[in-house]
């Protein structure tokens, strides 16, 4: 279900893309090139992903881009067994994958913010409050200036990429009282909006107006904060490749066009910053 | 030409022998790696915690029983007393409008449900009885309460359908009045159609995981009914899109589906009894 979501909504981005901007300006060098570029990895790519191999395949009509949203941890595993030319991850390179050779090149920047309902008069947490709401040691939203309410605190599931980046900027790996755990974006929107008690997190790009997104150490979660590196709770959108492993012209040609100026305004397009 | 029939028939065969095959291969593993015990019986689910994964079910199994007795509990009643108001009170033009209404709940799909019960029936649950979050057993046991209505029903009204006119005639000439015939008489004569009924609606509830995935807030906690619970089947659902292959947290999701296999073949087994006996009954 998830899967068919995201998919469905990358097809409809892509689409938008497609009707938007008819004629890419065609980057003239890379025309000859074909084959197929495998990537497999993070979920929370699929957007971004789903945007750059669509303009990427429009430019050079021979190759085909393909992705398999599968998770960041198969995304690391399947660029260093070569089952995928790409991986793609949503959070940065551990040390120990990088000791194994993984390349980190990072496409771009996703925010993740922290929504209340909009009736909630709290509107800034330090990341101390943060974590202590995440691991349940503050209860009620008066102990940090809200009404007498009890928290709720509304995550993601296991393995989601989402929920792995917060609970580590938050440092809480492990250690979420979670009251509900939901298995898409959302839910937790949809969640959050109707509870005057609950918290969640989600990307930047999910905020809608129904709920409120809160500052963060004082900063207000933003393209701009993000970008600049002021907003703490923040991830990257990692490409991996393998150590000394030769890539296809194709692939090659990808992930120069992923990394490039150019591509900024379309992985702002979808949802995420540039860096 | 009786080739093409017989293999249509054979492939069903084959697709569930390939399903039990597949389902018991990837789900032994799991289990003799984690102990049948501490797998079923381990209170704690923790499957991605990095230094020390649990891979207890117990908390699954129990609350998909709790949901499953919680719905039966709610359901049975209401869907009994329709199916007798439809099968011996209500007049032919009334039962012929409430009919097809009840066949189009059946025909909802399962997340339209979950859906209505997360932007509904949750928040007035949270408002109701003043909790921190309405997601909770008790409002996936209310959502597949009203799941199984279609199915018990349909089923216990075409049991008491089937009771001989002559019965009721029986007891009325006697003297009873039409509530006494119903519950004395109607009912107990259709009891294996209704029990078949129930059992139905235990399968339909056990095996539902679209629905209760939205209202039941799928945290892995024993089940209380105002805590947020995760069932057998939303279990699997949840976590699948992410296990990595070939970890044991992937491995034991699928001894979660052999688990939930296994109830729901009892069940089903269950049932074909009620129906022979049924059958048996009415020949």
């Amino acid at each position: 279900m998830n899967k068919l979501l995201t998919t469905g909504v990358a097809l409809s981005l892509t689409l938008g893309l497609l009707a938007g901007c008819s004629s890419p300006a065609p980057s003239g060098s890379s025309s000859a090139l074909s084959g197929v570029v495998e990537t497999n990895g993070s979920t929370s790519m699929e957007s971004v992903m789903g945007i750059l191999a669509e303009v990427f395949m429009d430019e050079n009509p021979d190759v085909t881009v393909n992705y398999s949203g599968t998770g960041s941890g198969t995304g690391v595993e399947s660029a260093m067994t070569e089952t995928a030319d790409l991986g793609l991850a949503s959070r940065s390179l551990k040390e120990s994958e990088k000791v194994e050779g993984a390349i980190e090149n990072i496409c771009a920047l996703d925010g993740v913010a922290l929504i209340v309902n909009p009736a909630n008069p709290v509107s800034d947490l330090t990341m101390e409050q943060i974590n202590a709401i995440s691991k349940g040691e503050i209860t009620n939203w008066s102990e940090v200036g809200g009404a007498d309410l009890v928290i709720s605190f509304n995550g993601r599931e296991a393995g989601s990429g989402t929920r792995g980046a917060y609970e580590e900027i938050v440092d809480v790996t492990d250690q979420c009282a979670y009251q509900n755990e939901f298995s898409a974006t959302g839910d937790v929107v949809g969640a959050v909006s109707q509870n005057p008690n609950a918290i969640g997190y989600v990307s930047l790009s999910s905020v809608t107006d129904d709920v409120k997104s809160l500052m963060v150490n004082g900063v207000v979660c933003s393209e701009e904060t993000i970008s600049s590196g002021d907003y703490p709770i923040q991830r990257p959108f990692v490409i991996i490749t393998k150590e000394g492993k030769d890539l296809s012209p194709a692939t090659q040609a990808f992930l120069d066009f992923a990394m490039s100026p150019e591509a900024a305004e379309y992985i702002v397009e979808a949802g995420a910053v540039a860096p | 030409m009786q080739w093409i029939f017989m293999g249509c028939g054979f492939i069903a065969i084959a697709f569930v022998l390939i399903i039990t095959i597949y389902l018991v291969m990837a789900g032994i593993p799991a289990i003799l790696e984690i102990g049948l015990i501490d797998f079923l019986f381990g209170t704690e689910w923790d499957s991605t915690h990095q230094t020390d994964p649990k891979y207890g079910i117990l908390p699954f199994i129990l609350t998909s029983i709790y949901g499953t007795a919680g719905a039966i509990l709610i359901g049975v009643p209401i869907g009994l007393f329709s199916a007798i108001y439809l099968s011996k009170v209500a007049n032919r033009r009334v039962a012929n409008i409430i009919r097809p209404g009840i066949d189009l709940l059946a025909g909802i799909p399962s997340v339209v449900y979950g859906l209505v019960g997360m932007l509904a029936l949750v928040p007035a649950i949270q408002k109701w009885l003043g909790l921190s979050s309405g997601f909770t057993l008790l409002a996936s046991i209310i959502v597949l309460a009203i799941m199984i209505l279609p199915s018990i029903i349909s089923v216990s009204e075409t049991a008491l359908n089937a009771v001989p006119r002559e019965y009721e005639e029986a007891s009325l000439a006697l003297g009873a009045t039409d509530l006494e015939t119903y519950f004395r008489i109607s009912a107990p004569a259709a009891k294996s159609g209704i029990a078949a009924a129930v059992v139905l609606g235990i399968g339909r509830a056990i095996g539902e995981a679209m629905a209760i995935l939205m209202v039941a807030g799928n945290v892995a906690n024993m089940p209380s009914i105002l805590s947020s619970v995760r069932y057998l089947t939303t279990a699997i659902a949840s976590e699948m899109s992410y296990a990595a292959h070939g970890s044991l947290q992937r491995d034991a999701l699928f001894s979660i589906g052999l688990v939930l296999f296994l109830f729901i073949m009892c069940i089903n087994i269950f049932l074909n009894q009620f129906l022979k006996r049924n059958k048996e009954d009415s020949a």
